[in-house]
């Protein structure tokens, strides 16, 4: 073990694979040291958990209705009470996590490197290129972003493929702002001009040596937005166009629970404590992780 | 006097070149400013832009919803000249922003009311709501803020900085939704959802929309209580929102204060603690605090979106959700642009404000 340990943390290392590791295991050591990001770890590791071990996890059918079972309060068998249809509330938020978890994920899929080369070509070639492309970006940054995706699902109709795509949309922008400013930052750099003069063709300089050394900033904010994209996704289903029923998606539940608020409070509170829980995890990692890999930003907080 | 005033006399002794005496030294400014505005006018258009591109993308014909899907393919070609719909984009665009700049928004399919009178009723509401939000976020976030900063690392500001990441994390409906049952059903401390009870609406006339200022030009006691009682609660939820980020970043600004030499020279000095914090590390963060607040109440707008359903609040949120489900485009859109335009509005306003107050910036 202690070999292992050495041979990560070599200040020479022989590879750049053993680099790599090296710097990884760095970041996590880092990382154990600061008590919020651990939790935040925990909570986002349980969520991928539980979303794909769902139905070992789960106690009951998502979606089979009992309507002698409706409206029980949270009970042994019924960890978190049923809903107006009978339906336990604990496997649905369970299956939920899946719901979650897939929007988050395709958002950051698609909006991130989206932002990443808009910001990224911006920032390289500046000029007209920079002012249309930035000008493009500050127009969509300066709408509130929920109203933004609000207005597109409007548009392509509701359902939880067009508000990940809204999301994303409304997304993009500021990952675009941050790609550029770090592109800035190592445009007129030697290394970028020694690669230039070796012939190398724009796309290769961008996309070889400028993307990956915007990676570390990306995967902070990515991490910090996770929250908001979760909030977002969570007020489309609320309102009715995201996931529609009987997806078991947690603002959905929320918005069912409405009715029984007063008498029935499980309906709608305990979709909202799995949206917290989640939401705050991330935001403890992503706090974590700007402490760890971007010290400078830290240090201000 | 401060040291920044002593600086700012200091600079001001410098002789200045005679050419830039008087109104010379304005000019950068204004020029600054010619290009603020301008700026300013592209953002509004490019907002233009993003709902007309919108209303473009909508798979619902537009002619169809006029002339009805049976209707002969002259009637349709004829319909859709008469809609200005034959010509190209650009020219569609620019009677788009003529017909908006002269505020006409298109007509409501659900209410039939032109968009524009619509959004001038219930938009007082929502203005209302947020204000008292962002009053109670000021008030409460900023002190917090500071005490946070002040006792870095204590318990204090660790439940602080916790409230803080809640403002992040806590989905605004649902705080309504649950604020609803404790304070309303379960204490009966507030009023429930509505503005106001049901046989007071409309019981004092309309001067400025806003309910609580209205009733007392109208010195109606009953009515201002009862509004009272109504908008505490939404206003509280919406102010938690703000508490949370005003605090959070009161106290990132204070701790870049507090680290600083001066303050060390003025602990040193022996100058009380009460004083270090509000005169000399307080004044300095005030300039950037005012583009917190500013974003923070544009911010508002965006959560009263959510709440506003919840507390069947007749404001701007609630109409675009009913508009939403509708899919009342033009509703939708009109709502877009109006809480676009504010949002920026706001924005814009308070990086103005950054640059006037803030001479580094000017």
């Amino acid at each position: 073990m202690a070999n292992v340990t050495d041979w990560l943390l070599d200040d020479s290392p022989a590879s750049r694979m053993q680099a790599r590791l090296g710097r990884t295991y760095r970041i996590v050591l880092a990382l154990a040291k600061n008590p919020l990001a651990v939790v935040g770890a925990i909570i986002v590791a349980l969520l991928i958990v539980t979303a794909l071990a769902a139905p070992l996890i789960a106690t009951a059918d998502p979606i089979a209705q009992n309507l002698s079972q409706r409206l029980l309060p949270p009970s042994a068998d019924h960890w978190m009470g049923t809903d107006e249809l009978g339906r336990d509330i604990w496997s649905r938020v369970v299956f939920g996590s899946r719901i979650t978890l897939t929007i988050v994920l395709l958002v950051a899929v698609i909006a991130a490197p989206v932002g990443l080369v808009v910001g990224a070509v911006a920032g390289y070639f500046g000029g007209w290129t920079d002012r249309i492309l930035m000008g493009i970006t500050d127009i969509f940054l300066s709408m509130p972003k929920l109203i933004l995706a609000l207005a597109f699902v409007a548009a392509l109709g509701p359902g939880i493929q067009n508000a990940i795509i809204a999301i994303a949309i409304a997304a993009w922008p500021s990952y675009a702002r941050i790609a550029r400013a770090e592109t800035l930052t190592f445009r007129n750099s030697e290394f970028i001009a020694a690669v230039q003069l070796q012939g190398a063709s724009a796309t290769r300089v961008i996309g070889r040596h400028i993307l990956p050394l915007c990676t570390s900033s990306m995967i902070i904010r990515v991490t910090l937005d996770m929250a908001g994209i979760i909030l977002t996704a969570a007020g489309l289903g609320f309102i009715g166009l995201g996931a529609q029923p009987p997806l078991p998606e947690w603002g959905a539940m929320i918005s069912r629970g409405r009715t029984f608020i007063v008498d029935q409070w499980w309906v709608a509170t305990m979709p909202g404590f799995a949206i917290i829980l989640v939401s705050l995890g991330f935001c403890f990692l992503g706090d974590g992780l700007r402490d760890v890999l971007d010290p400078k930003q830290g240090e201000k907080q | 006097m401060s040291l920044d005033q002593q600086a700012v006399a200091a600079l001001d002794r410098i002789p200045n070149p005679p050419s830039s005496s008087g109104p010379g030294r304005m000019l950068p400014f204004l020029r600054g400013l010619g290009g603020f505005a301008a700026t300013v006018a592209f953002t509004f258009l490019g907002l233009l832009a993003i709902t007309f591109f919108i209303g473009r993308v909508v798979p619902i014909d537009p002619v169809l919803a006029v002339v009805g899907d049976r209707a002969p393919q002259a009637v349709y070609e004829q319909a859709k000249v008469e809609m200005g719909l034959d010509r190209p984009l650009p020219m569609q665009f620019v009677s788009y922003v003529g017909k908006v700049l002269s505020g006409d928004l298109g007509k409501s399919v659900s209410t039939n009311n032109p968009v524009a009178t619509d959004l001038a009723r219930v938009f007082p509401a929502t203005l209302e709501m947020a204000t008292l939000g962002i009053i109670i976020g000021v008030l409460l976030g900023v002190p917090m803020g500071v005490m946070a900063a002040s006792r870095q690392g204590s318990l204090t500001d660790q439940v602080i900085r916790v409230v803080g990441l809640l403002g992040y994390s806590v989905p605004a409906f649902w705080l309504g939704l649950v604020g609803l049952a404790v304070f309303y059903a379960h204490f009966g401390w507030v009023s429930g959802p509505g503005r106001v009870e049901i046989y007071l609406d409309g019981m004092v006339p309309t001067v400025t929309g806003l309910l609580l200022v209205d009733s007392l030009v109208a010195g109606d006691m009953e009515v201002f209580r009862s509004a009272v009682s109504h908008i505490i609660l939404p206003a509280a939820v919406l102010g938690f929102f703000s508490l949370a980020y005003i605090g959070r970043m009161t106290r990132s600004f204070m701790l870049d204060q507090l680290n600083q030499e001066f303050v060390t020279t003025a602990r040193v000095k022996g100058v009380p603690e009460r004083v270090v914090l509000w005169r000399h590390a307080f004044k300095p963060i005030r300039v950037p605090l005012i583009t917190v607040i500013g974003l923070s109440y544009a911010g508002l707008l965006e959560g009263s979106v959510m709440i506003e359903t919840i507390f069947s609040w007749p404001g701007i949120g609630n109409y675009l959700t009913v508009a939403l489900l509708n899919a009342d485009m033009n509703a939708v859109l009109g709502s877009t642009l109006v809480i676009g335009a504010v949002f920026v509005g706001i924005n814009k306003l308070s990086d103005l404000s950054y640059r006037i107050l803030d001479p580094r910036a000017r």
